[in-house]
């Protein structure tokens, strides 16, 4: 019996292409007919959202040296956006957690099919949610009169670029934390960070505010840069360094979630 | 080895100190069907594991359809067909839905799969259930949805890991028919069980897993074989009686707590009638005469005992 030769490269890459799209619309069919994850996931940010403009609004924007709570309108959207695809994917790591003990997955591992493309399907399915979720929740934001009309059209590319890279970021390391979870609810525990980090950053109040021992937490870590960044291209506030360095943690993250990812579903399963 | 559907030699896995394949061998030729026998915890759920390249071994080489498990495992899967012991079909969607993710993996192009997702679903008595999600379907249906999935490739080699357990009898009946018709298409059939009815009734060649290794291997005739002939099985209810026929019968062994003698006997109307005569003669009445021919519960029962 003959070997069938190994594909040419742009055979392989047109088979990664046409797997991981198979398995895409099968992740958004799954929810597309079970939303009530990713709505109850939805609301965390709108009601933290409206939280702090409603009922804190006024102190708050008093503290950072504002006039009203438009001002902090302003001030914490770009945070809760951010903030939102934390939420979102911690949806991920319970779906795939919850997806791994699923038999067909074992069916999987036994076809002829790209083997990352499980997990593509996974990231690209999720990061299309958290772009929806973003939009749901900055529609809510521009009701309440969240304004960016300052911003020119390559800022808002720009800006939008940022929220799906960092959302790709956070993916790939939510579908390494849901490889890693035994089941559902570990699943949503290790990811709570993902939720908890924002409260840690600069979403809410300006990390100069804080305790000087408590600034590192804050600035040492994800959030901060990406929102500044956020901010920055949403607002016309200074930008700096937090660029690149929201750049640099969003291409660190989603390289390590990667890697860990693969390496996870690639081994042997018990 | 072009003529084997799958050929290993000395495969071995452990999970930490606990051995649980200690180097077996296989010879299937292409186009039967083989049964790999054995209780639960003996093994077979991780040989089907290793030969469908879902876990790797810890040695031994093996060729599934031809091809090398470790340096050709990609050319393995686009051979075989999987239908795991765990119902391996995705709970959420429907069952049409399944078979059309299926034929998408395998690259059909969108008319044929369709035809081919219809017919199978047709053929697997579905049709019906087709539009609901597969999470509602019975036990039964769940299976025969799984072997459905399994066929959409047109796998050579075909690897169901007790494909019956938990299934009524209705419903098994039905899986055994599938499982012959898989059969008359040129396919390679490994099946694992632990119903030696079974094995007898699908499987060209038994082999009998015990304790991580192949305690026995061979037609179920010449398995049974290897366990001594049949028997008839005289009853009484009187012990006064069980002892005279005891002492008068010699070649007989006996249970004396439950009042039973155990006659050494091939079956055959000859054989039977002059034993009958001769209980007779010698004023010998039991309460109950049974016949026992050997099978495969008596190899069984015999492999797995000799070895403990």
């Amino acid at each position: 019996m003959s070997t069938p030769p190994a594909p040419a490269r742009p055979a392989r890459i047109s088979l990664a292409v046409r797997d991981s799209s198979t398995m895409l619309r099968r992740n958004l069919l799954h929810a597309r007919r079970y939303p009530s994850l990713t709505l109850n996931l939805l609301l965390t940010p709108i009601m933290l959202l409206l939280l702090f403009v409603y009922i804190f609004g006024d102190t708050m924007s008093a503290g950072i040296g504002g006039g009203d709570r438009s001002d902090y309108i302003a001030y914490i959207v770009p945070g809760l956006l951010l903030m939102t695809i934390g939420s979102t994917t911690i949806g991920t790591a319970v779906s795939v957690s919850n997806d791994m003990t699923e038999g067909i997955i074992a069916r999987f591992r036994t076809m002829a099919i790209h083997r990352p493309s499980v997990l593509v399907g996974h990231v690209v399915g999720s990061v299309l949610q958290s772009v929806m979720s973003v939009v749901l929740v900055g529609a809510v934001a521009v009701a309440i009169g969240f304004r960016s009309t300052d911003a020119t059209v390559l800022e808002w590319l720009a800006a939008f670029g940022l929220l799906v890279l960092f959302a790709l970021a956070l993916t790939w390391i939510a579908v390494g934390m849901g490889l890693s979870s035994p089941n559902a609810e570990a699943a949503s525990n290790n990811a709570m960070p993902l939720i908890l980090l924002p409260l840690l950053s600069s979403a809410f109040v300006p990390v100069d505010t804080m305790p000087g021992w408590f600034r590192p937490i804050a600035e040492y870590q994800p959030f901060t840069p990406a929102i500044e960044t956020l901010r920055g291209l949403l607002l016309g506030t200074g930008i700096g360094h937090n660029g690149w360095l929201a750049v640099a943690w969003c291409v660190g993250l989603a390289v390590l979630g990667y890697l860990w990812s693969t390496s996870k579903f690639n081994s042997d399963p018990k | 080895m072009t003529n084997l559907g799958i050929a290993a030699n000395g495969l071995r896995k452990s999970y930490g100190d606990k051995t649980v394949l200690d180097g077996i061998d296989l010879h299937i030729p292409t186009g039967s069907v083989f049964a790999l026998l054995g209780p639960n915890g003996a093994g077979k759920t991780t040989a089907v594991k290793i030969l469908s390249t879902l876990i790797t071994a810890d040695a031994g080489q093996a060729r599934v359809a031809g091809h090398d498990l470790t340096t050709q495992a990609q050319a393995v899967r686009a051979a075989i067909g999987v239908t795991g012991q765990f119902s391996a079909v995705d709970g959420l969607i429907t069952g049409e839905e399944n078979m059309l993710l299926m034929a998408d993996l395998h690259h059909l192009p969108t008319h044929e799969g369709r035809r081919i997702a219809a017919e199978l679903l047709d053929r697997f008595d579905l049709t019906e259930a087709a539009k609901k999600p597969a999470s509602t379907y019975s036990g039964g249906m769940k299976r025969r949805l799984d072997i459905a999935m399994t066929l959409v490739g047109g796998p050579r080699v075909i690897f169901l890991d007790e494909p019956t357990t938990g299934l009524d009898p209705r419903s098994r009946h039905t899986m055994w028919q599938i499982i012959r018709e898989l059969v008359t298409g040129g396919v390679t059939v490994f099946l694992t069980t632990q119903y030696l009815e079974e094995a007898d009734q699908l499987a060209d060649r038994i082999a009998v897993l015990h304790d991580g290794r192949i305690a026995a291997e061979g037609t179920a005739e010449e398995l049974k074989r290897l366990v001594p002939g049949g028997h008839v099985r005289l009853r009484f209810t009187d012990p006064a009686a069980y002892r005279t026929a005891a002492t008068a019968l010699r070649e007989a062994t006996g249970d004396d707590d439950a009042l039973t003698l155990h006659l050494p006997s091939d079956g055959s109307q000859r054989e039977l009638r002059s034993l009958l005569d001769w209980l007779d003669a010698a004023g010998i009445e039991a309460d109950e005469l049974t016949l026992h021919t050997p099978d495969l519960d008596d190899v069984f029962f015999a492999l797995t005992e000799a070895a403990r």
